[in-house]
């Protein structure tokens, strides 16, 4: 064989390559354009056929008209309020469990988060609904931060149990023949050390619950939505409005595109190692 | 030294755990045994509410509805992830930037994509039916008629979740060794042959976890068909899911719910313990038919 077969066979294989991965990244990448541009058009350009691909005239008004109606800025914050405390809860329980359940090493625990990853959402739904009837939270936030932890919790002991498998004991148990206390032990020792993990936790709770919608359905009131059972509500009252309906959808989902963009180490760690998804 | 104790550290995920997932369940279990409607009294009646399912037509429809889309929505994620994952596996130029483009429609709120597609899947303006005039193919109703709402859906659910197939056939990928490529390569094995006869069978144990969860997904899937068709036309796309849905909180008949939940449930645990028994039937005919 030639030096210059070799090279012909390089450049055919890089072509191959590049093809196969243009092929299958398009999906992805065509679909959120054709979003964003749906978002970006006015009611004649989206209504138009054959389709327009790029608008003469740039709809900014779209996004302007969303952010303007001050209930979409009451349920962005409901938003951030649910998928904040709920995160913030199953971090502070669920970190110190999967230390825990790693030192233990008691893996039947695991089933119980099996059990929850297997349950489809809407069991849990029955019986908290009642439950927050009868206390007389609906109406407030509370009932979705409360099962919003059935999404972050599983996931942030689920990937911390691993997390914490893998970081070596040997300091931690130097501390402890040193007089330290295991509270100390795993203040001082095991948490720093476990920072890339609680990352991952963290980004991958924020997702699922920020993404949540069939607790959000049956428990919202008017005023307690939160931001995917808003943009499902305006689906049926503006079913012909296009282009600021595709202009909420793309602000609702923009906070995660960013995120996953950005992350995507972490988020391919996590997914990876625990294979969580919630609800 | 007495070995520390590491219970309190569990003690308040322990809480919480039953709090959230061990009481609803207990009570779903009791709920489902009674006769219990939103706003009138309840009443003990055992089995009825299960023996109800049996003859339900709407429940048993259902069922086959979710049999029809969890078979699609693992298969096609399967093979589409897999062949995503071998491409994915070479290096080049921007390859992480792109695997990050490439699962985004997995983390994409799923309300908000679904209510992109149901205007990519609109008969007249829709952009699905004008690519397909570019090549000729003849303008579809899909969710729009009952014959072409399951695929189109699964479409949706495929569309989505192959980046989840891909990660884990990507980490599959990355575990196996070198050595019997080179051989393969020494003796001249065509791309296929070396797929098919090395690779396969080295990430068949991920194929296998990947087929686990795209099946226990598929099975409960709810945002997407409940944001495109709320189980429309009619009842065409009713999934156990939706219908649970419609029967807990649309007519509050809730210990009739509960019953589906429990039913619902075993069947997904029947459903993983059927996969994983094909998976021993495998190894095991592997292994015999190697002797």
């Amino acid at each position: 064989m030639t030096s210059s077969q070799i090279n012909l066979r390089q450049i055919v294989g890089q072509i191959g390559l590049w093809l196969s991965v243009f092929v299958i990244v398009s999906p992805a990448i065509l679909f959120f354009l054709w979003m964003a541009s749906l978002s970006l058009k006015f009611e004649v350009d989206n209504a138009a056929y054959p389709p327009v691909f790029i608008p003469d005239r740039i709809a900014w008004k779209n996004y302007a008209d969303v952010l303007a109606s001050n209930r979409f800025l009451t349920y962005f914050v409901n938003s951030l309020i649910v998928t904040g405390s709920a995160t913030a809860l199953a971090l502070i329980v669920g970190v110190p469990a999967g230390y825990g359940i790693a030192r233990m090493a008691a893996h039947k625990s695991a089933i119980v988060i099996l059990i929850a990853r297997i349950t489809p959402g809407l069991s849990y739904l029955i019986p908290l609904f009642l439950l927050f009837q009868w206390l007389g939270l609906l109406g407030t936030l509370v009932p979705q931060i409360i099962i919003h932890l059935v999404v972050t919790v599983p996931i942030v002991i689920w990937i911390m149990i691993g997390y914490f498998e893998t970081t070596p004991m040997e300091l931690e148990e130097a501390a402890l023949i040193d007089g330290a206390g295991r509270w100390q032990v795993f203040r001082h020792v095991a948490l720093p050390i476990a920072r890339p993990g609680i990352a991952v936790a963290f980004i991958l709770a924020v997702i699922f619950s920020w993404n949540n919608f069939v607790f959000g359905i049956v428990l919202a009131g008017r005023e307690t939505r939160t931001l995917p059972v808003a943009v499902y509500n305006m689906i049926s009252f503006d079913q012909l409005s296009w282009g600021p309906l595709a202009a909420a959808a793309l602000i609702v989902t923009f906070p995660v595109l960013l995120l996953t963009v950005l992350a995507q180490r972490q988020i391919v760690a996590g997914l990876t190692a625990g294979a969580v998804k919630g609800g | 030294m007495r070995p520390p104790s590491y219970w309190p550290f569990v003690v308040p995920a322990l809480v919480v755990v039953l709090a959230i997932i061990i009481f609803p369940w207990v009570f779903t279990i009791w709920m489902s045994l009674n006769e219990w409607k939103v706003g009138s009294a309840t009443t003990f009646v055992g089995f009825s509410n299960y023996l109800r399912l049996t003859s339900d037509p709407r429940f048993l429809e259902a069922v086959g509805h979710t049999m029809v889309y969890t078979v699609l929505s693992v298969v096609l994620p399967l093979a589409l992830g897999t062949l995503a994952a071998v491409v994915f596996h070479q290096k080049f130029p921007g390859r992480g930037f792109l695997r990050g483009i490439f699962i985004m429609p997995m983390m994409a709120t799923p309300v908000a994509i679904a209510l992109v597609w149901t205007m990519m899947f609109h008969p007249q303006l829709g952009v699905l039916n004008y690519l397909l005039s570019l090549v000729g193919i003849p303008a579809q109703l899909w969710v729009f008629h009952p014959a072409t709402v399951i695929p189109s859906l699964v479409l949706v659910e495929t569309w989505q979740w192959t980046p989840l197939v891909m990660l884990i056939v990507l980490g599959g990928l990355a575990a196996i060794p070198t050595e019997p490529y080179e051989s393969a390569q020494i003796d001249g094995a065509s791309f296929w042959q070396v797929f098919r006869f090395i690779t396969l069978p080295l990430i068949m144990p991920f194929l296998f976890i990947a087929g686990m969860i795209r099946m226990i997904d598929a099975v409960k899937s709810f945002d997407i068909i409940f944001a495109i068709t709320q189980g429309g036309p009619g009842s065409a796309s009713e999934t156990i899911n939706i219908y649970l849905y419609s029967v807990a909180f649309t007519y509050y008949d809730l210990g009739y719910g509960s019953a589906i939940a429990v039913v619902f449930f075993l069947l997904i645990v029947l459903l993983a313990a059927v996969m994983l028994y094909a998976r021993q039937r495998m190894l095991w005919t592997e292994i015999a038919s190697r002797a």
